[in-house]
């Protein structure tokens, strides 16, 4: 074993987070670790990377006994993370990147001609020419700055690299070349602990899978010798059973109608949006399907083409017109993380007036939450099955799947009559998971028409009632209720035009 | 109680500041010693109101300083002594305040250039461009009439302590808004603000208009307190970002209430009394001034260390 | 540790020579230009090449041809001895100091205290040369040493009590100008003859100073880019957290150029007083170096956020400025009419720098 842990606790606050877990990895080993937000996977995993310092327990690698007070202590003892956001400088070039913080120096002075061909190399071996080691970082794609990262722990000859859902900013052919850096890393006897919350991936990639629930372990097994379902019960303790609320009724009347919609990125996008229907907008990364909904809501506008009610040149003119757009980055495009769940919940009824309809109250949001005042936000809080319903929290406090509620609850202030959802469900564990779907399918049954935009096509196909993928800025075709994965992919990809 | 979580710990160094100065001077408890303290403290205490609303929404504003200077100088130049140019004169002061402030927040939103240089230039471009107008020193004088609100009384209150009432419950009233919540939300995630609907530019250039406002008020109440001078505005900017900040408003916006910032010009206020009163007057005022500044953030930041840690 | 240390030293020994592309892959510079196609195919590739100090330089460029027009059509000879020499001599202090101030902002940080340190670091050279040479190295010790402390005094304020540099630096500023205020009333000190040939003299056309100046400057580059701690400075400066994460000291940094800004105002103080023949308290001040230094920095293409620009910018930054005052200077146009146009100047070229950022940062 490369990784033994033996016993590892952890409190913060006084709230014990790790109740005595043990983890073994092999070298070579693909290691998932699983688990339910809050089940003390990232806290594990930071314990590893040097972040946090057990309260108990012991950890030693390659047997022998280690503590790690830093995070580059852990680097030294072969250990690297790459986290989900990753840390790079997106003014440096690859390079200096790779070796930042351990620049090689030649008689005092850095030698950037040893670190550029030693980053050369490196790229080299993981089969990545699409850039070199001068290249800005900031030019690069989200997968190239995840080979970057890659690159920089095998220059630190790391032995274990801890992986934080790596693939959730990467989606489609993206996926499968980390899949094959993975296995290089493997073959050359690294082994890598795999965080994720997408348990195809953990079935595709991992030798063994840890689940972890409430800060203590409960299985670690071969991924041959558990199913899917019972992973799932594992994590959270109830089988899940179907993991989806039934469809709805059929869809109403055309609440948004687009053809001919176009700009920089967007082509001939001819769409129906019905009252009562959640569409699903598949696609691979880069084919547009932000830039749909950036579109619709008016944030990167259309340029050509018709649009009704109306084609909206701003947000606000989108927001006026009954349209919300909940975004894929919740963090950085969701929410103001340091102002009040209150103050979240309210931002949009403060900044836009919706013809038509009544006022919002000084404090509250009438509206599907109904009433006003005081009582009003904390019902839309109660509606969107925020725990606990605290207005006064500050929403950085919150979980990620509560950040969401909140940023739910945001929108519901003013009734729109199309919500479009970019990944919805990113980044939350699988119990907030299942309330955000409930939560999307009211909202369609009470008229609402819905979009949904995920990478996660069992989520796509699971609650969409229609579901459209787009390609290269274009609509590359429909498909009925339920395809399958392997139909939508094909039309993603672009093998089988309709 | 309540205070003090809404404040947070400003006011607890407010209070000892004014306990040590009643202490060394009685006369300061009684109505007329204080309000003569509040109407010292008055444009500061405005300017830093106005200030708030810029720092709050992840700004600076370095030109209120000259701002004053302008204001001062153009009041003096153009009523000379003249009684009935009071208020065609206070409506123009009033009018530069709001401009330059808009000048200011469209060249920092809509061009993009960071505040801190914007109003840098800002800086630069007004007290050239008066010292131009009026030769290199100031001339002329204040009528009556204007010097009323920075130095005359309305019954035992001074106007200038009536304005400031007036102007903080404003400042209050309007961070309680939308406006204000707006406001904050634009400092803490420009991004989220402006995907929520929030108009961040014309949000944020209001509240740069707003501290060109306070400057005017500010520079019209001590036009009539100290009187006319080149230097009258001389540093101000860097005062009222200093009361801001004690009062634990974050530099980088989205944190903090404009109560607190007040209360922090008034505590900037109340050490420049008791360092006067403890007879460090003159130049070692600035030394005790920058050490207790220095103490006072540092002191915030210790006791509040949840920002850096919930970073990780 | 040490183990891995060696195997690191091995692979480098192991890896290919420079000159030679990595096997399986492109030479480097067609990577960076396939990777720079692949991503910036939004509007302005064509000014892609051209970054803040190319435009610095041609505005430079720009300034002296249009400043040379007005001139000859006033009458007068621009590109004298005398107005290079000038141009020289007044862009130099102004220049050593905003040598110090890019180090400080390349890191995220910015110095307010450096006018009160020029101020007090003449004082504290002119006060101990007293007008004998003797006096001279002893004098220039203690300048440098005083500087050094207070840039310390900065970064550790700044790094161990986690207070804003913007106050932080306020507050020594207000602190050393107290010291200052009381103890002096006005110019102290006498510099010996031999000492103020650094502030007059000239090799041909070219004063002392500006080749102090083109020292300074010099070594700057050279500490940014070939010593780790330059490397560290723009890490720290584009993200702190990461450059925490990869191991860098980030305190230390910050510190460490706090200490090289200060030293940077303490030599333009000795300057100073070179030029003035005394200490003076209000010599740092009465120049505005504080907020110009940032102003010229700024101006020459480095983010006031940190981990962007370049001592090159700086340095075109600064020489605009004293181009421009040259050409005011030789229409006689009014001092207060200067501070307005060098208002414009800065707003202008930073709103210039915004756009195309902007333009080269939106896909």
């Amino acid at each position: 074993m490369i990784l033994r842990m033996r016993g590892i606790a952890k409190s913060f606050l006084g709230v014990r987070v790790l109740h005595g877990v043990d983890l073994d990895v092999a070298p070579g080993e693909v290691h998932a670790v699983v688990g339910e937000n809050g089940a003390g996977k990232s806290t594990l995993m930071k314990i590893i990377a040097g972040v946090h310092a057990p309260d108990e327990g012991t950890m030693e690698i390659d047997g022998v006994p280690v503590s790690f007070g830093h995070p580059v202590q852990a680097q030294r003892a072969g250990v690297a993370i790459i986290y989900q956001e990753f840390n790079l400088l997106p003014e440096r070039s690859v390079a200096e990147n790779v070796f930042l913080g351990r620049e090689p120096v030649r008689r005092g002075l850095v030698d950037r001609s040893a670190m550029e061909a030693a980053t050369a190399r490196l790229l080299a071996e993981l089969g990545e020419t699409s850039f070199g080691p001068r290249a800005p970082v900031r030019r690069l794609s989200v997968a190239q700055q995840q080979v970057v990262e890659i690159v920089k722990a095998l220059s630190q000859d790391a032995r274990i690299i801890v992986m934080d859902e790596p693939t959730a900013a990467l989606a489609g052919h993206e996926v499968e070349l980390l899949y094959a850096l993975v296995a290089r890393l493997r073959e050359r006897g690294i082994a890598v602990l795999y965080i994720s919350h997408r348990l195809r991936e953990v079935f595709d990639l991992a030798d063994r899978v840890t689940v972890l629930k409430d800060g203590a372990l409960v299985r670690t097994a071969g991924t041959g010798d558990v199913d899917p379902g019972e992973l799932v019960r594992l994590m959270v303790g109830r089988d899940l059973g179907t993991y989806f609320p039934p469809r709805g009724t059929g869809p109403g009347q055309v609440r948004l109608s687009v053809r001919g919609g176009g700009n920089a990125v967007l082509d001939g996008i001819d769409l129906d949006l019905r009252a009562g229907e959640i569409l699903g907008v598949a696609g691979l990364q880069g084919s547009g399907r932000t830039e749909l909904a950036k579109a619709l809501f008016g944030a990167e506008p259309f340029t050509r083409g018709t649009m009704s009610p109306l084609r909206p040149a701003s947000v606000r003119q989108a927001v006026a017109a009954g349209i919300g757009l909940v975004t894929e980055d919740r963090k950085a495009e969701g929410l103001a993380l340091r102002q009040s769940v209150r103050d979240n919940a309210l931002l949009v009824a403060r900044s836009v007036r919706r013809r038509g309809r009544d006022a919002p109250g000084r404090d509250g949001a009438p509206g599907r939450a109904g009433g006003s005042g005081r009582d009003g936000v904390t019902g839309l809080l109660e509606a969107v099955r925020l725990q606990p319903p605290e207005p006064g929290r500050e929403v950085r406090f919150l979980s990620g799947g509560n950040q969401q509620k909140v940023v739910l609850a945001k929108w519901m202030t003013v009734a729109p009559e199309t919500l479009i959802f970019d990944e919805p469900t990113r980044g939350v564990d699988v119990g907030a998971k299942a309330a955000i779907h409930d939560l999307m399918r009211g909202l369609a049954n009470d008229g609402m028409a819905i979009m949904m935009i995920s990478s996660e096509l069992p989520e796509l196909i699971g609650m969409s009632d229609r579901v459209v993928v787009m390609r290269d800025g274009r609509l590359a075709g429909e498909l009925p209720p339920g395809p399958s994965e392997e139909a939508v992919m094909r039309l993603a990809a672009g093998e089988a035009t309709p | 109680m309540r205070a003090l979580r809404t404040l947070g710990p400003i006011v607890v160094v407010l209070a000892v500041l004014l306990a040590l100065i009643a202490a060394a001077n009685p006369f300061f408890l009684e109505p007329a010693g204080f309000l003569a303290f509040l109407k010292r403290a008055a444009p500061l205490v405005i300017l830093a109101a106005g200030q708030y609303f810029v720092i709050v929404s992840g700004e600076f504003d370095l030109s209120v300083g000259s701002l004053v200077t302008v204001q001062v100088v153009v009041a003096a130049r153009l009523i000379d002594g003249d009684e009935a140019a009071t208020w065609p004169v206070l409506a123009l002061l009033v009018a530069i305040g709001l401009l330059i402030g808009l000048a200011n927040g469209v060249i920092t939103t809509a061009l993009r250039v960071p505040s801190f240089i914007t109003t840098l230039g800002m800086m630069l471009v007004l007290s050239g461009a008066v010292f131009l107008w009026t030769g290199g020193a100031p001339r002329g004088a204040l009528s009556e009439a204007f010097r009323t609100f920075g130095r005359k009384d309305l019954g035992p209150v001074p106007w200038s302590v009536l304005i400031l009432l007036a102007a903080g419950g404003a400042a209050i009233a309007l961070m309680r808004s939308d406006f204000g919540r707006r406001l904050v939300a634009a400092g803490d995630n420009e991004r989220a603000a402006s995907l929520s609907g929030v108009r961040v530019n014309r949000t944020r250039t209001l509240a740069f208009v707003l501290s060109g406002l306070a400057a005017a008020v500010a520079g019209i109440l001590l036009g009539g307190f100290a009187g006319v001078s080149a230097q009258v505005g001389q540093g101000l900017e860097f005062q009222a970002i200093t009361a801001v900040v004690l009062g634990g408003v974050a530099l980088g916006g989205g944190r903090g209430s404009v109560a607190a910032a007040m209360a922090g010009a008034f505590t900037l206020e109340a050490l420049f009394t008791l360092l006067n009163l403890y007879g460090i007057s003159g130049a070692l005022e600035f030394a005790v001034q920058g050490v207790i500044i220095i103490a006072a953030v540092a002191a915030g930041a210790v006791r509040l260390p949840l920002r850096r840690t919930a970073h990780v | 540790m040490s183990d891995h240390a060696d195997s690191a030293v091995a692979r480098r020994a192991a890896a290919p020579e420079p000159a030679v592309p990595p096997p399986g892959g492109p030479a480097p510079e067609d990577g960076q230009r396939r990777a720079r196609d692949g991503a910036g195919n939004g509007g302005g590739r064509r000014w892609a090449g051209i970054g803040p100090t190319q435009v610095i330089y041609l505005a430079l460029l720009g300034v002296m041809a249009a400043g040379w027009v007005l001139v000859a059509i006033d009458g007068g000879d621009f590109l004298t001895l005398e107005t290079v020499v000038g141009i020289q001599q007044r862009s130099a202090a102004l220049g050593i100091v905003a040598v110090g101030q890019t180090l400080a902002i390349l890191a995220g940080s910015l110095d307010l205290s450096v006018a009160y340190v020029i101020s007090l670091t003449s004082l504290v050279a002119a006060e101990i040369m007293a007008g004998r040479d003797g006096g001279i190295l002893p004098a220039l010790a203690a300048a440098l040493a005083v500087s050094a402390l207070i840039g310390l005094v900065n970064g550790l304020v700044i790094t161990r009590l986690q207070v804003h540099a913007f106050i932080a630096t306020l507050g020594t500023a207000l602190i050393v100008k107290g010291v200052l205020d009381h103890l002096y009333d006005g110019p102290a000190g006498r510099v010996p003859e031999s000492f103020q040939r650094l502030g007059y003299d000239r090799l041909g056309p070219v004063p002392v100073s500006a080749l102090l100046w083109a020292g300074v400057a010099a070594a700057a580059w050279f500490l940014l880019r070939r010593t780790r701690l330059g490397y560290r400075i723009y890490a720290v400066g584009g993200d702190a957290e990461v450059a925490r994460l990869s191991g860098v000291r980030t305190g230390r940094v910050i510190v460490a150029t706090h200490v090289l800004c200060s030293v940077c105002a303490g030599i333009a103080g000795l300057l100073l007083a070179s030029r003035l023949g005394a200490g003076a308290p209000t010599v740092g001040t009465d120049g505005g170096y504080d907020l110009e230094s940032i102003a010229a920095v700024v101006l020459g293409g480095t983010a006031l956020a940190g981990g962007r620009g370049g001592v090159g910018g700086t340095v075109g930054g600064v020489l605009l400025l004293a181009v421009l005052d040259s050409v005011f200077n030789q229409l006689e146009v009014n001092a207060f009419a200067k501070d307005v146009v060098r208002g414009v100047v800065i707003v202008a070229a930073v709103a210039v720098y915004a756009r195309r950022t902007s333009r080269r940062r939106s896909r």
